[in-house]
């Protein structure tokens, strides 16, 4: 018994330890930020930037992974230099590299072109195990991204990750949520993971780890350092099949609402209500 | 001058559920339906189960489908999404479609994108409505930043995908003489397929997307007992208890139940909130629920504005006479 379990250690020791790879994308927080209702374009100087709430999950996955089996996390992330303040967040969260891919040719990007230009960036990182990925983002709000890219590297994804049952040298077992029924996969790596909320709750940074944070190295890849790795073509808004024609700002849809503050009276109201749909 | 023939081939992504195909797929065909009585062409179908049969699948030609793809495989049981991307590509390749059309649920928006990047192709989440404009050219509405702003997309490369909501679109009546071809195609498996199902699937027992009534707590109730009250008022109006974040959150109650963002759309006929101050994520859930009641201490609460009835009080004294005066009336009734 002692024996398997000092030969199990020396296994993993003796194996490579996981390389886990982080999206995170930096988004205006969304409770603030204002929308020109004239242009319908995103006032983005309205608001703080911040790392997408549900990448926050992702990173604290990360982060827990290692800590039950070592290795090593990267996060990376496309955008403007700005979002270098969010990578250090990442840093202060437990992330050890963190990579930001910036260049005016990556910008005006979607989902595809996105995940082109992610992709390569990954495929220069060259060995990972596990890529981890929030849910969607609260600006793009799509959720497309992390499939595109396992698709891109021909590698399994598995979405709606809501708990990561075990993890083991060379398989992860979690939990994927449908509307209707909850799934126990098991995969090999490498295999790209898509969490929701639920995973986990995100430890805040402590201070000690921010300030160490602050004067962490971000590197910066612009195009020439994807070069070998990265169609141009496909990058950027010139690579981006989709195109926004028009946004409306929505104006809130407010309803007349009957509202009582003398409890009987609104009572009898419901039930008037109940009445009129059958339920009483 | 436009290219009329962007509506010529539709194809929609059916889902299945277990033994059955999920409602979605029938909104989708009705839509495609409809783009085709415009643009003029033709609406494809593909389904891929364990157990799926050919009268099962004759369905989605029912629902408006002219031809049908059945791929029947027991490598289907489990939704690797690799998987059926491998072969959805395959069929696309063959068959070209202009537009293809899944559901926004967990199902296509896991599948979708990884046929859109094997195709080379955008594809547009999650949207609310299709159209063709007078260029014959599809326009893709969705909502974005939690439903702050609305957008108009549009796709420069073929096929043109998108994800669509459930429950925006409407299926035509099921037509059982409609007629249609079935073609039964060959699975191809994957050489090295990673991903195993370990154990069985666990099957959710509530529905909440589908509820036709729905009595929601939040914050406001304080503890996980206030559902206890809630699940009273809402067994009695034959209805389910539907919950905001927080409460799941502090594990009050189970995630299925989550209404909102990183919860579920519904749409019931009734929606009875209480201690839910109403913020753009609860919102994005239930807005558009046919009628809206509120319940909250806080008269100020934004939920107010969205809703169509309100009662400014504490839950905890205005549920229990709900519930009272419901019985009172049923037993005087009966
Ligand atoms: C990325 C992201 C995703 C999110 N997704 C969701 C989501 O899917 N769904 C969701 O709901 N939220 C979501 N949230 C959280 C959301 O921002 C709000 O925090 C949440 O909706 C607030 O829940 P609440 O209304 O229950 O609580 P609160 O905002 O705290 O409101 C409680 C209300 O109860 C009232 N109250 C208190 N006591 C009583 C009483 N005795 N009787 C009557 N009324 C009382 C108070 O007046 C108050 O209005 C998300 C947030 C983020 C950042």
């Amino acid at each position: 018994m002692e024996g398997l379990k000092t030969s199990l250690k020396t296994s993993v020791l003796l194996k490579q330890l996981l390389n886990i790879i982080v999206l995170v994308k930096q988004v205006p927080d969304i409770e603030r930020v204002k929308f020109d209702v004239e242009t319908g374009r995103i006032d983005r100087s309205s608001a703080p930037a911040e790392i997408n709430p549900f990448d926050l999950n992702a990173i604290e996955a990360a982060v827990q992974i290692k800590e039950k089996m070592g290795g090593f996390i990267t996060a990376l992330s496309m955008g403007p230099m700005q979002a270098v303040s969010s990578l250090r967040d990442a840093v202060a969260r437990g992330v050890d590299d963190a990579i930001l891919l910036e260049d005016r040719r990556f910008a005006g990007a979607d989902t595809l072109a996105t995940s082109h230009t992610l992709a390569a960036a990954i495929r220069k990182i060259g060995s990972y195990d596990i890529i981890l990925c929030g849910e969607k983002t609260v600006d793009g709000d799509t959720g497309q991204v992390g499939a595109e890219v396992a698709q891109l590297l021909e590698i399994p994804h598995i979405y709606y990750v809501s708990r990561i049952i075990r993890v083991s040298e060379n398989s992860i077992t979690v939990v994927s949520e449908a509307e209707n029924a909850s799934y126990t996969l098991e995969s090999g790596f490498p295999v790209l993971l898509s969490v929701t909320r639920d995973v986990n709750k995100p430890r805040l940074p402590t201070l000690k780890s921010k300030m160490k944070a602050m004067k962490s190295e971000v590197k910066i890849w612009h195009a020439e350092d994807l070069s070998g790795f990265l169609d141009l073509d496909k990058a950027g808004y010139a690579g981006s099949p989709t195109w926004v024609q028009k946004v409306i700002v929505q104006k809130e849809k407010t309803r007349q609402c009957r509202i009582h503050r003398q409890v009987e009276d609104g009572l009898q109201e419901l039930m008037r209500l109940l009445e009129a749909k059958g339920l009483v | 001058m436009g290219d009329k023939a962007q509506g010529r081939k539709i194809l929609v992504v059916a889902e299945l559920r277990g033994e059955t195909i999920h409602p979605v797929t029938f909104e989708l065909l009705g839509k495609s339906r409809e783009i085709v009585e415009h643009t003029g062409g033709e609406v494809y179908s593909v389904v891929f189960g364990s157990s799926i049969d050919k009268a099962k699948a004759s369905e989605l030609i029912h629902y408006g489908a002219d031809r049908v793809f059945l791929f029947k495989d027991p490598v289907f049981s489990v939704l690797n999404p690799m998987l059926y991307a491998y072969n959805l590509v395959k069929l696309c390749r063959e068959e070209k479609p202009d537009i293809i059309l899944m559901g926004a649920t967990c199902f296509g928006r896991s599948l979708g994108p990884r046929v859109a990047a094997a195709l080379k192709t955008g594809l547009t989440a999650d949207c609310i409505d299709l159209r063709i404009d007078e260029n014959g050219e599809l326009i893709q509405v969705r909502p974005a930043f939690v439903g702050n702003i609305l957008a108009h997309i549009k796709t420069k490369t073929k096929p043109v995908m998108s994800t669509v909501r459930y429950r925006v679109m409407k299926a035509r009546e099921k037509d059982e003489s409609r007629s249609g071809l079935i073609i039964e195609k060959t699975a191809e498996k994957l050489f090295q397929d990673r991903i195993r199902l370990v154990g069985e699937a666990v099957p959710k027992r509530l529905n909440i997307t589908d509820a036709e009534i729905i009595v929601a707590g939040g914050r406001g109730l304080g503890s996980a007992e206030g559902f206890k009250l809630l699940g009273e008022l809402a067994s009695l109006l034959g209805g389910v208890v539907g919950s905001s974040r927080p409460p799941v959150d502090d594990g009050w109650i189970r995630k299925e139940h989550q209404v909102g963002y990183s919860g579920s759309i519904v749409k019931p006929r009734l929606y009875i909130a209480c201690g839910i101050s109403g913020s753009p994520q609860h919102l994005f859930g239930m807005k558009d629920a046919e009628t809206i009641v509120a319940i909250n201490s806080d008269p100020s609460a934004p939920i107010f504005r969205v809703a169509d009835y309100g009662i400014v009080g504490d839950l905890y004294q205005v549920i229990p006479l709900m519930i009272k005066e419901i019985k009172a009336r049923r037993s005087s009734v009966g």
